[in-house]
């Protein structure tokens, strides 16, 4: 019998029949994926006995939409890909490729035209064009903003790379005068000003700020000492319940408090840190996200003290070194010091620089301590104990400060929390708290502070700019609430940027020790959370 | 003495519900050496598969047997949360195999936190009660054992059997045993490393789903974020049997639930949880890689 190669194996399957199989399946999963789950839907009648609402035009939507988008990702937009790649793999353009066919000049000019036109035309949008459309208007107004701004970046990529640091800090410092005298002009008077800038600075300035200031401080245990922390939150709990508690019975003001909380929060990271010495990666992983729930639970349950799952409310605000208050009944209220009008808008000023200084604190601390031998000791750590114990290191001190230092800022973020919210409740410290601080390190690329701010304001300020799009209900009508979806989005975007991304936004390291010239060390030839 | 035995058996039930769970864990840990974070979810998922099942059940059905409804709310909840947890790791898992330690736990925990979040959007934020299935209770000497935890019991025990014989008597146990030892090795011998590994998922969702299915049967209760508390108790389940080591899981599993029904029943019911962290923190001083595990032999 004579031998023959089978030829249907070697032949390409063209592209089209390959989406069209590919839509297939992909549409087929959808379905099993959704059908009880999309497809019915339980629901509490009057007499609160569950009964099934079928949605099966919802189902096939969403089908339908899977397998089209498959095979659309298929047949054009992989074979697109590919062919870029190769044209600029031949014309050297391969790193920034996407980027220059992005971002054109004609581009940038047609964004800032419609930008200015939409912003001119911003009061009479409605009546010229009705309120749905209005709605599409400010969309499309605030994707022209952002694209100008991201080509603007773009071209001056190579200035901004050079003087990350100085420009994101001038940049932020600078935000709240830019967002106050933006709205002013906008709506023509100074009072309109400070209250249209207490959304942008509260929502997004001070939020965005919080969440750098923990991941920094996580950082410093995961990106620097290589010990994977799941239980981050506790310590911020401790901090924030610290400044609550002390704050409200005993008066004490938020200046002393502050070191205070951050001691506390560092005692209970060396209290952690004491028994899980021994334990390696996922031990210490669980253990942490034990302990983590431990102090939730007490928080909830020692009722005497913490008042439950009610929370602490009424806690004093911050004052300005005691000098000027934020209490309208305050004889040195800030209004009637300085003589200006009444308006909640500063205390939330004052908190955005004050977390912004904090966020400053951690990260000069940081760089300083990464120059200092118990830096050094923390990053020998993470890439090898064994090597690290050989050398004469004392590996129980180093993590035990790693612990404690982690600890200690987690704790000052956890004490201006308290501060900004008036009210704390064991509901803000769950276990969904660490995960997304965690998140951020390792899509800001562990150990690069630049990278996860830029993680912080893309995740943290993401999920925030979803409250504002009023216009989709509009097209889902008006039960249709774009909140809820957050947390799915934002646990999509995580899947994807990690698969687009695995080493963070800042995939490469600069040394502190060198021998002639930085050179920046690329992140897969080092180690994280091992340890 | 009667107290200690009741504590006995509903620790047993719980404990037999967690070993489920821990199973998956473990399979994973042992096979890719990764904490699959989206776990708990994937038996909140079963859960509510097994839910809606019933409901669709008595929705088209006059009446049915209670055996068959459960047979079919198993078997439904088993093919469904496998085809997501296969789903999961090929999407979210497989792409990030060669990359470093940390990747594919954030993947895991975004996995968690869409599957819950995509629950709570399609079923709703609310408690969903069910009628109680099994309502009858035995009492032999003051001690009162209820069907519902018999049938737990029984399902979970017959579960470990079939388990067992899968991993320890066939090809296909053989060749998870080879992945788990050695990957490379494994597929330098012809064996399928990726299909294996997605043969373990599938094995673990199907588990978890039937711990979800028999969670909803014993507590009449679910809502989406059950997923969370049930799925670290069992993570914690199985680091305390020691990672990676099947009789182990079911050891922690069992062990939690008898820590957990002693301390409710002996102290205080509000520190329950507190109880299973801390003894396992208090087992890991002393036994870092847990009661069954291999010691992690460090080379240099």
């Amino acid at each position: 019998m004579a031998v023959t190669a089978s030829p249907e194996r070697d032949i390409v399957v063209p592209p089209m029949q390959r989406a069209f199989r590919e839509a297939l399946y992909a549409g087929a999963i959808a379905l099993g994926l959704f059908v009880l789950f999309i497809g019915l839907r339980t629901d509490q009648n009057i007499s609160n006995e569950l009964i099934l609402v079928q949605r099966w035009g919802l189902l096939a939507l969403v089908v339908i939409l899977t397998a089209v988008g498959r095979f659309l990702y298929v047949a054009y937009a992989q074979p697109f890909l590919a062919s870029l790649k190769v044209a600029d793999v031949a014309t050297g353009l391969l790193p920034e490729s996407m980027a220059t066919r992005f971002f054109r000049i004609p581009y940038l000019f047609a964004a800032i035209i419609i930008a200015v036109a939409l912003l001119a035309l911003a009061g009479s949008l409605d009546g010229l064009l009705g309120p749905d459309l209005a709605g599409y208007a400010r969309f499309l107004r605030a994707l022209a903003i952002i694209y100008a701004v991201a080509s603007v970046m773009f071209y001056f990529r190579s200035f901004i790379h050079d003087h990350f640091s100085a420009l994101g800090v001038s940049a932020l410092a600078l935000y709240p005068v830019v967002v106050v005298l933006t709205l002013a002009l906008y709506s023509g008077s100074v009072a309109g000003g400070f209250q249209g800038s207490l959304k942008w600075v509260d929502n997004f300035g001070i939020q965005i700020l919080i969440y750098v200031m923990l991941a920094w401080g996580l950082n410093i245990v995961i990106g620097l000492a290589g010990l994977l922390d799941l239980g981050y939150v506790a310590f911020y709990a401790v901090g924030a319940y610290a400044y609550a508690l002390l704050g409200t019975h005993f008066g004490l003001s938020f200046w002393i408090l502050l070191p205070a909380a951050g001691c506390m929060a560092a005692f209970w990271g060396v209290m952690l840190g004491f028994p899980v010495l021994r334990l390696r990666g996922d031990y210490l992983a669980i253990v942490t996200l034990a302990f983590g729930e431990i102090i939730r639970l007490v928080l909830i349950n020692w009722r005497e003290v913490t008042n439950g799952s009610a929370g602490v409310s009424g806690i004093p605000k911050v004052s300005f070194f005691g000098l000027i208050s934020f209490n309208v009944s305050d004889p040195n209220y800030i209004a009637k010091v300085l003589n200006i009008a009444t308006s909640s808008a500063y205390y939330k000023i004052f908190l955005y620089y004050l977390i912004l200084g904090l966020c400053l604190l951690t990260a000069f601390v940081t760089i300083r301590l990464r120059r200092l031998p118990v830096g050094r000791a923390w990053e020998a750590l993470r890439e090898d104990e064994i090597a690290c114990r050989s050398l004469g290191i004392n590996t129980t001190t180093t993590k035990l400060t790693a612990f404690a230092t982690g600890a200690m800022f987690g704790g000052f973020a956890g004490s201006f929390f308290a501060a900004r919210q008036g009210f704390v409740s064991p509901e803000s410290f769950v276990f969904l708290e660490s995960a997304i601080v965690l998140a951020i390190v390792v899509l800001g690329g562990m150990g690069s502070l630049p990278g996860i701010a830029v993680a912080a304001l893309v995740m943290i300020g993401g999920t925030e700019a979803l409250r504002e799009l009023d216009f989709l209900k509009r097209i889902f009508g008006p039960d249709f609430t774009p909140e809820l979806y957050r947390m799915l989005l934002f646990g999509m975007a995580m899947v994807i940027v990690m698969l687009w991304k695995p080493r963070g936004f800042v995939g490469s390291r600069e040394p502190t020790a060198f021998l002639k010239k930085r050179k920046a060390v690329s992140g897969s030839f080092t180690k994280e959370g091992h340890g | 003495m009667q107290y200690f035995v009741q504590q006995l058996i509903n620790g047993l039930t719980l404990g037999s519900i967690y070993g489920l769970i821990a199973i998956g864990y473990t399979m994973v840990y042992g096979i890719i050496g990764m904490i699959n974070f989206a776990h708990g979810d994937i038996f909140m998922v079963g859960a509510f598969a097994a839910l809606i099942v019933f409901l669709l059940l008595g929705a088209l059905f006059y009446s049915v047997p209670v055996v068959v409804a459960l047979l079919i709310m198993m078997i439904v909840a088993m093919l469904l949360t496998s085809l997501y947890n296969w789903t999961i790791e090929k999407v979210a898992y497989r792409p990030l195999r060669g990359s470093f330690r940390l990747a594919p736990l954030i993947t895991a925990i975004g996995m968690s936190i869409a599957l819950s979040n995509f629950v709570q959007v399609t079923q709703g934020p609310r408690n969903k009660p069910i009628p109680p299935m099994v309502s009858q209770v035995y009492t032999i000497d003051g001690i009162s054992v209820s069907l519902k935890q018999i049938v737990i019991v029984l399902v979970t025990a017959a579960l470990l059997a079939i388990f067992w014989y899968l991993v320890n008597r066939t090809a296909l146990g053989r060749a998870q045993r080879a992945c788990e030892q050695d990957r490379k090795m494994a597929a330098l011998l012809g064996i399928d490393v990726d299909r294996t590994i997605s043969i373990t998922f599938i094995m673990g969702a199907a588990l978890a789903a039937v711990a979800g299915t028999l969670f909803l049967m014993y507590y009449g209760v679910v809502v989406f974020s059950d997923g969370f508390v049930p799925g670290v108790k069992a993570f914690t389940a199985a680091v305390l049997g020691g990672i990676g080591s099947l009789p182990g899981a079911v050891l922690g599993g069992l062990l939690i639930g008898f820590i957990e029904s002693m301390w409710s029943a002996y102290f205080s019911i509000d520190y329950k949880d507190v109880a299973a962290f801390s003894i396992l923190a208090i087992v890991l001083i002393f036994l870092p890689s847990g009661i069954l595990g291999r010691p992690e032999v460090e080379k240099v």
